[in-house]
C-alpha cells in the first residue's frame, strides 16, 4: 500500500526535514533584524542554519581552536587512508576495510565494559577503546583468513559472514552497555556514525602519529606492495615474504580504520579507504601518481567535509566527508583524463569518425577500381574519376544521411572535393588516403583468410570490424607476407567479388 | 628410496651452490641426482584437495637444452612448474635446482607465468613490470628511481624481446603477444640459468612467436636451460631439443627425435587419435627440416 497513512507521514517528515534549513534562515534574519548580536557557534552546536558571513570567514580562516585540530586530524587521516586504500583497491580487497570497521564494534564494547569494571567512570578512555577496536578488527581479519583457508566458502560470502556476525555481537553488547547504571556510556555511539567534533587535541596526536607511521611504512614498502598487488605468485618465486607483506598491508588497513572510527564512524570508514583510490584511477595509469592523487583526494575531501560540517553544525562530519568524497569520485569518473567517461566517449567518437572516413574512402577506391578495369590503378585514375552520390550510396549499405555526413566531413578535411556538377572527386591527399585504407583492408582480409579460416565471401565484414585498430607491428608483419605473396603487385586484389551493381548505376 | 627428512634437506641447503657444483664435478657418477642438472625432481606428487594431480615424477633436466613439457589439458603441466617453484605444496618428493633446494637458488631461476595469471589493468607500464624482476636485487625499501643501471638493464631486456618502443606503454594497452613478451623480459632481466615458462606461446601473434623462439635459441646458445609448457604439438620438433611428455605421470622424456614419437604421444593423449594422425606425418620429417 503506497498511500497508507504511515507512508504519508514519512513523506511529510522528509519534506519537513528538507524545508528545515530555509525555515531557520528566515527566522534567523528576523532575529538579527531585531537584535544584532553576533553569536558564534561551536562545532558541537546542533542547530541547522545557513552560516552568517562572519561565521563563514571564521571557519574558513580557521580561527577556532577546535576547528583547527579537527581539520588537522581528519586531513591527515584522509591522506593516509587514500594511500593505503590504493593498495587495497589494487589487491582487490576493497571490502576488507568494511570488515575491519564492523568487526571493531565488539572490541569497543568489551573495552568499555572492562575499563568500567576495573575503574568506574574511566570507560571512555580513548586509547583503551582504540586498543579494543584494533584487537577485534584484527580478529575479524583472522576469521576471514581462517574461513577462506579451511573451508570452501568463497571470499565475498566470507566477508559478509564475518562482517555481520561481528557487528551483531557489537550491537548486542552495546544494548547491554546501555543498561549499565553508570551513565557514562553516552557518546559511545559516536563510534558507529562518527563525530568529528568530538575530537580533541590529544586524539589528534594519536591520529597524526599513527597516520604518519602508516604513511612512512607505505612509502618504504611501495615497491614491495606493488609487486604483491600485481603478481603475488611471481613475488613468491622471487623470495619476497608474501605472507608477511600481506599482514603488514592488513595491519595498515586496521590502523587506518581504527583511527578513522572516531571521525567518520565504523560504517563509513571504508569509504575513506576506497573512494579516493577508485577516483584516482580515473586520473592516471601510473601507480605512484595514483597513490599521490588518491592521498590528495582523500585529504581534500576529508578537509572540505569537516569545514562543511563546521558551517552546518547539525550535519555529521563523517557523512559529509563521504558525500564530498562521492562528489570528487563523480567528477573524476566523468572528467578523469585517462579513463574518465568523457575521455572514453571522445576516444570512441574519434574512432567512429575514422571508421566512417575509411568506409567512404574505400568506396571511392573500389568504385574506381571496378570502373577502370585495368590491372593496376594509377594515382591519376583515382583523382580523375567523378562519382555521383547515388553511385557511392550503392557501394555500401549505408543510409543517405550517414553518407552525406561522411562526405561533408571528408570535404572539410580536403580528402574529397565536391564539383559543381554535384559529383564527388578524390583530391590528391584523398587518393593517397584511399590507397592506404584499401591496402590495409585487403591485408587484413588476407590475414583472416589465411590464419583465421574465414571464408572469402564473409571476410569483408569481419575485416571491417577490426581493421581500424590494426597494430603497426601487425601491419608490418602483413606487409612482409604481402610482398612474399605478390612480389610484383603493390595492391593485392580483393579476395571476394566486388559489387558491380554500383558501377552499373549512374 | 629416498625419504625427504628435514635434516637431509637442511644439510643440502647449507652448502653453497658453487661449492656443491665443484664437489660434484669430481664425484659425479656416484650421486643419484647429479647437482649439475639444472632441475632434478625426485618422486614428486602434488595433490589438490586430496586428489592427486601429478604422481611420482622423477626427472633430471639436461643442461643447456630447450625442453618442451607436453601433455593434454589437466595433465598437470602448470602444477608441475608451480610445485617446483613452491607455489603449490608438494604432497611428497624433492626438487633440486643445480644441486640445491629452490629456496637457495631463486636468483638462478627465471619464471614466466601464464599471461592470464595477473590483472593487466594494473596501473603500471611495461618497463616497470620488467623492473620487478630486479626488485630482489635492489633490495628492501629502496626506491627504484635511485638505480639508473637497473632501469637500463630492464630496457635492454625489453629490447631483446623487441618491445623497447613500448616501454612506457600502460600494460592494458599492449596486445596479448606483447604482454607475453613483457613477462618474458621480466624473466630475462634476472639473467637466470634455468627458465620455467608456462605456455608462453598461448594465443600469441606470429611476431611474438618468432621473438620468443629467437630468445629461446639465444638462451640455449649461452648454455641456459629452459623448460617450456607447450601446447602446439606441430612446432615441438622445430623449437625444442628435448621433450617431457606428461599426463599426471611422466610418460616419456628424452631428446625430441627419439621421444616425440606417435606411440609416446598416443600414450600421453589417450584416445584423441585424429589429432595424433595429424601429428604423425610431421614426425616422419627429419628434425630441423621444416
Amino acid at each position: 500500500m503506497i498511500c497508507s497513512p504511515r507512508a504519508l507521514t514519512t513523506v511529510t517528515l522528509l519534506l519537513a526535514l528538507l524545508a528545515f534549513p530555509s525555515a531557520q534562515v528566515s527566522a534567523q534574519t528576523n532575529v538579527h533584524a531585531a537584535k544584532p548580536t553576533t553569536e558564534f557557534r561551536t562545532l558541537a552546536d546542533t542547530r541547522t542554519a545557513w552560516p552568517t558571513r562572519e561565521k563563514f570567514l571564521r571557519v574558513v580562516t580557521l580561527r577556532d581552536y577546535t576547528t583547527r585540530w579537527v581539520l588537522l586530524g581528519t586531513v591527515v587521516l584522509g591522506t593516509c587512508a587514500g594511500m593505503v586504500g590504493t593498495f587495497m583497491l589494487l589487491r582487490k580487497r576493497a571490502l576488507v576495510g568494511d570488515v575491519v570497521g564492523h568487526a571493531s564494534l565488539p572490541g569497543i564494547a568489551i573495552a568499555f565494559i572492562v575499563m568500567e569494571a576495573m575503574n568506574p567512570g574511566s570507560g571512555k578512555w580513548l586509547p583503551g577503546l582504540l586498543v579494543g577496536a584494533f584487537t577485534s578488527g584484527v580478529a575479524g581479519i583472522l576469521c576471514t583468513v581462517a574461513i577462506r583457508r579451511y573451508t570452501r566458502i568463497k571470499e565475498d560470502a566470507t566477508l559478509a559472514i564475518v562482517l555481520s556476525i561481528f557487528f551483531g555481537v557489537g550491537i548486542a553488547l552495546f544494548t547491554i552497555i546501555q543498561n549499565i547504571p553508570s551513565g557514562n556510556q553516552a557518546g559511545l555511539n559516536n563510534f558507529i556514525y562518527g563525530a568529528a567534533y568530538a575530537i580533541v587535541d590529544t586524539d589528534v596526536y594519536v591520529i597524526t602519529g599513527a597516520a604518519t607511521a602508516a604513511l612512512v611504512l607505505c612509502v618504504c614498502l611501495f615497491k614491495e606492495f606493488s609487486i604483491l598487488c600485481f603478481d603475488e605468485g611471481y613475488a613468491t618465486t622471487q623470495g619476497w615474504p608474501v605472507t608477511a607483506l600481506d599482514i603488514a598491508m592488513m595491519l595498515l588497513v586496521v590502523v587506518v580504520t581504527v583511527i578513522g572510527l572516531q571521525s567518520v564512524g565504523l560504517i563509513l570508514v571504508v569509504a575513506l579507504l576506497i573512494i579516493p583510490a577508485a577516483a584516482a584511477r580515473f586520473w592516471t595509469d601510473k601507480l605512484f601518481q595514483m597513490t599521490c592523487i588518491s592521498a590528495t583526494l582523500g585529504g581534500f575531501s576529508s578537509g572540505t567535509g569537516v569545514l562543511a560540517s563546521a558551517l552546518f553544525p547539525s550535519l555529521p562530519a563523517g557523512a559529509v566527508i563521504v558525500v564530498f568524497g562521492g562528489f570528487v569520485f563523480l567528477l573524476s569518473m566523468f572528467f578523469g583524463p585517462r579513463r574518465g567517461v568523457i575521455r572514453r566517449a571522445y576516444v570512441q567518437w574519434r574512432l567512429r569518425g575514422r571508421v566512417g572516413r575509411h568506409h567512404v574512402m574505400r568506396a571511392f577506391y573500389e568504385f574506381i577500381e571496378l570502373a577502370v578495369e585495368t590491372e593496376t590503378i594509377t594515382p591519376e585514375d583515382l583523382t580523375n574519376h567523378e562519382i555521383s552520390f547515388q553511385q557511392l550510396l550503392a557501394m555500401r549499405s549505408w543510409s543517405p544521411v550517414r553518407l552525406k555526413r561522411q562526405l561533408f566531413i571528408a570535404t572539410l578535411k580536403r580528402l574529397v572535393e565536391r564539383l559543381p556538377s554535384s559529383h564527388y572527386r578524390l583530391t590528391e591527399k584523398g587518393a593517397e588516403y584511399a590507397y592506404h585504407v584499401v591496402r590495409n583492408h585487403r591485408l587484413w582480409e588476407m590475414y583472416l583468410i589465411q590464419y583465421a579460416d574465414i571464408a572469402p565471401t564473409h571476410v569483408d565484414r569481419d575485416a571491417d570490424e577490426i581493421e581500424h585498430i590494426l597494430d603497426p607491428e601487425l601491419i608490418q608483419e602483413l606487409n612482409m607476407r604481402l610482398s612474399q605473396e605478390y612480389p610484383q603487385m603493390e595492391m593485392p586484389p580483393s579476395p571476394h567479388l566486388l559489387d558491380r551493381a554500383a558501377v552499373a548505376s549512374n | 628410496m629416498l625419504t625427504n627428512t628435514p635434516s637431509g634437506t637442511a644439510s643440502e641447503a647449507d652448502k653453497p651452490a658453487e661449492v656443491s657444483q665443484i664437489d660434484n664435478a669430481n664425484v659425479e657418477p656416484v650421486v643419484e641426482h647429479p647437482s649439475s642438472s639444472p632441475l632434478s625432481i625426485h618422486d614428486m606428487t602434488v595433490a589438490y584437495h586430496r586428489t592427486p594431480v601429478i604422481w611420482d615424477i622423477d626427472y633430471n633436466a639436461p643442461r643447456g637444452k630447450l625442453v618442451a613439457i607436453v601433455g593434454p589439458n589437466g595433465a598437470g603441466k602448470t602444477t608441475l612448474i608451480k610445485a617446483v617453484l613452491g607455489l603449490v605444496p608438494k604432497a611428497s618428493g624433492r626438487v633440486q635446482i643445480f644441486g640445491a633446494p629452490y629456496k637457495k637458488q631463486r636468483r638462478r631461476v627465471g619464471y614466466v607465468p601464464q599471461r592470464e595469471s595477473v590483472d593487466w589493468d594494473f596501473p603500471i607500464n611495461a618497463l616497470e613490470v620488467v623492473m620487478m624482476g630486479l626488485y630482489r636485487e635492489i633490495g628492501w625499501c629502496k626506491p627504484v628511481f635511485l638505480f639508473p643501471k637497473y632501469r637500463a638493464a630492464a630496457l635492454e631486456a625489453l629490447r631483446r624481446v623487441g618491445m623497447a618502443d613500448y616501454a612506457r606503454r600502460q600494460i592494458s594497452q599492449l596486445s596479448g603477444g606483447q604482454q607475453q613478451r613483457v613477462f618474458l623480459a621480466r624473466a630475462l632481466v634476472q639473467d637466470a640459468d634455468l627458465y620455467l615458462m608456462d605456455e608462453p606461446f598461448a594465443g600469441v601473434d606470429a611476431a611474438t612467436e618468432r621473438a620468443i623462439v629467437d630468445i629461446l635459441r639465444d638462451l640455449r646458445t649461452s648454455g641456459k636451460t629452459a623448460l617450456v609448457v607447450h601446447h602446439d604439438l606441430q612446432t615441438v620438433p622445430e623449437y625444442f631439443d628435448h621433450v617431457m611428455l606428461l599426463n599426471m605421470r611422466l610418460v616419456a622424456t628424452g631428446p625430441t627425435e627419439t621421444t616425440f614419437t606417435t606411440e609416446n604421444l598416443r600414450k600421453t593423449y589417450g584416445g584423441k587419435l585424429a589429432l595424433l594422425d595429424q601429428v604423425g606425418h610431421i614426425m616422419t620429417m627429419p628434425p630441423g627440416e621444416k
